[in-house]
């Protein structure tokens, strides 16, 4: 095999395409932005009830991504499998470009926005919510150096490990963090659970591994360079053992709600009654996200199979979050035990939501920043190798 | 004994840290009125609360929630839906699931003594006063609406849309949180809340304010008297607000 050689990718009309394509949706979210900071949130389809909303599932998604994005790197540099280090920078480079987006659309659907300068100077160390901006501004400056430690000639292969190890804790840190945004709210019968942190680390693992492989796949067919069948079949089914880690931390979720009597409303509204959000979960999560990508990888291993089965998560894990981050609201807060409501604001019903245009935007801004910003850091630093075909893939130690 | 030329300086310094806690006194105060940690009108040796008798809440009544909305400037609105539209006090009628018995009460911010709100904000803008009243900084808050996911009482609203007519008392901005402040402008003027105010004025006396921790206050006696509850008293949260007769 030829040594693994890392080139820039070529300036092709496709990817100026593309390109144009991203900034234009990223203009579009600042538009979005700037009319719903000019008239107030009140455009939005959020309201006190469902308060947080698809700008969050996005946000969300593509910050649990991120950090999965760089299984490949950790992968190659932790666990020494040579085979997925050629890959190894643009998983890097891209878990930074996802948590930016990720990111920026947390940070442009905030009620005031223009004071980030506060949420970056003023801590409350009892809140998840400020340790999580440590951590996702700590995983940025860490993946960075692990980043060029990578680029770096004549660096000992130790201290690229050191930064690997180093990444690698941060990134299941940084996922803790966000599963127990949602898993440390006690008032919510839909959330206070501890699993959510290890669902979280499951789902940013298959979410992050899938989306990475769409991207490469992506932008190897834009630059005309050959990924072998071999290694995506491989990473295809790694992607599958990952997805069956969703189901079991979902199953898991599940059943030891559904075991406590005082949580059973909340589970049967998910998994029986709760009409839009059950149809998400049974067949977008479950059967879409998570089953069939099982099934395409294990039962028909091939190089299309992997490029379906990362498309599928994809959209399963999107309806997995939304279930989580929407259904979780929508269900109500019981705050009269043993009283049924006749009469209030909003009390004791299912709390409906449909999302506005301006949501969708900024939702879609947030990906094209992410896809923006890995594309540009393709183009401009030597992070994808030129061969990628199964003759040049390193054998494993 | 210092010289001259010494004292000169030092008393310079001096006027400039003196200009320097003017005018960090008149923002303390500024934003005390609106709600942050300014000690100055809370008094920790107190700690406010509600008692509220269901039994005497006629449910056909809103003037504790009319009080609120006049007294804070919250409650009209342009373009808003019951969804959006911000309230800091309802009135709920429930029914008990076992007896059918139905009562009525006004539900606000319970001003817990171990309040989720203020665990969960990251930037602090959610606190608690020493003397037990949970505020919002509006200068400090970021509008992420964490500690409306994190109230068990859905107390909190977010402001949807530009607010026009606002209360000297009740300083709101678009983009932030906020919620029943306990009347925090006319309690440090030793004044009552306002929808306690307006239920005694209806006749009905449902809400009795007072200080908790003063055994000889009303409220703690009636406490001491009949049996009350909290709302959520499993989550452990202590709140300020109790409820009879539910």
């Amino acid at each position: 095999m030829d040594r693994t050689i890392y080139r820039e990718i070529k300036a092709t009309p496709a990817l100026w395409q593309l390109g144009g394509l991203m900034i234009a949706f990223i203009l579009a979210a600042l538009w979005s932005v700037w009319t719903v900071e000019h008239h107030g949130h009140v455009i939005t389809g959020m309201n006190n009830q469902i308060v947080w909303g698809l700008p969050h599932v996005f946000a969300i998604f593509l910050i649990v991504a991120a950090s999965g994005a760089l299984n490949v790197a950790s992968i190659a540099s932790v666990f020494g499998q040579k085979a997925y280090k050629p890959m190894a920078r643009f998983s890097s480079l891209l878990a930074i470009t996802l948590l930016v987006g990720g990111l920026a659309v947390v940070v442009l659907d905030l009620g005031r926005p223009d004071r980030l300068i506060v949420a970056m100077t003023t801590y409350n160390f009892s809140s998840i919510f400020a340790w999580n901006v440590l951590l996702y501004n700590g995983f940025i400056v860490i993946v960075g150096g692990y980043l060029v430690l990578q680029m770096m000639r004549k660096v000992d292969a130790r201290w690229v490990k050191a930064a690997g190890v180093i990444a690698f804790v941060w990134r299941l840190a940084l996922t803790t963090g966000t599963g127990s945004i949602f898993g440390w709210l006690v008032a919510r019968p839909g959330y206070d659970a501890a699993i959510m942190a290890p669902l979280f680390i499951a789902m940013s693992f298959a979410f992050g591994l899938a989306v990475f492989l769409l991207v490469l796949m992506a932008l190897f067919r834009l630059s005309d360079r050959m990924i072998g069948d071999a290694i995506l079949i491989r990473l295809g089914r790694l992607l599958g053992i990952f997805a069956a880690a969703v189901l079991y931390f979902t199953a898991v979720q599940h059943l030891t709600n559904l075991y406590a009597t005082e949580h059973g409303g909340v589970e049967w509204f998910i998994l029986k009654d709760g009409g839009i959000f059950t149809a998400l979960f049974w067949i977008v999560q479950v059967m879409i996200g998570g089953l069939a990508p099982m099934a395409l990888v294990f039962l028909n291993p091939s190089r299309s199979s992997t490029m379906l089965a990362s498309t599928l998560v994809v959209i399963g894990g999107i309806a997995q979050v939304y279930v989580i981050v929407i259904g979780g609201q929508a269900y109500p807060l019981d705050i009269f035990p043993g009283f049924e409501v006749v009469e209030g604001f909003n009390e004791g019903v299912v709390n409906t939501y449909t999302p506005s245009f301006y949501e969708i935007l900024l939702g879609l801004g947030g990906v094209a920043i992410a896809l923006f910003a890995a594309g540009l850091g393709a183009k401009v630093l030597r992070v994808l190798p030129t061969n990628l075909s199964d003759a040049n893939v390193p054998g494993d130690s | 004994m210092t010289n001259r030329a010494e004292l000169t300086r030092r008393d310079i310094l001096k006027s400039g840290a003196a200009v320097a806690s003017v005018t960090l006194a008149s923002g303390v105060t500024l934003m005390a009125f609106g709600g942050t940690a300014d000690a100055k009108g809370a008094d920790a040796g107190k700690r406010w609360g509600l008692l509220i008798d269901a039994g005497k809440c006629d449910a056909n009544c809103n003037d504790c929630v009319t009080a609120c909305s006049t007294e804070n400037g919250w409650g009209h609105s342009d373009h808003g839906t019951p969804e959006t539209d911000v309230q800091w006090i309802r009135k709920v009628t429930l029914k008990e699931k076992a007896t059918g018995r139905t009562v009525s009460a006004p539900v606000m911010c319970q001003h817990c003594e171990a309040p989720p709100c203020v665990d969960v904000c990251p930037t602090g803008a959610s606190m608690q006063r020493p003397d037990g009243i949970v505020l919002v900084d509006k200068h400090t808050c970021i509008g992420c609406r964490y500690c409306m996911m994190a109230c068990p009482f859905k107390a909190r609203s977010f402001v949807h849309e530009p607010v026009t007519d606002q209360k000297v008392g009740a300083p709101r901005g678009t983009g932030t949180v906020e919620s029943c402040t306990l009347c925090v402008h006319r309690v440090d003027k030793g004044r009552i809340p306002a929808c306690v105010e307006a239920c005694e004025q209806a006749g009905h006396s449902a809400i009795l304010f007072g200080d908790l921790n003063d055994p000889e206050s009303p409220i703690s006696k009636a406490l001491e008297s009949y049996p009350s509850i909290a709302l959520r008293d499993d989550l452990g949260l202590n709140p300020g607000v109790r409820y009879q007769n539910m």
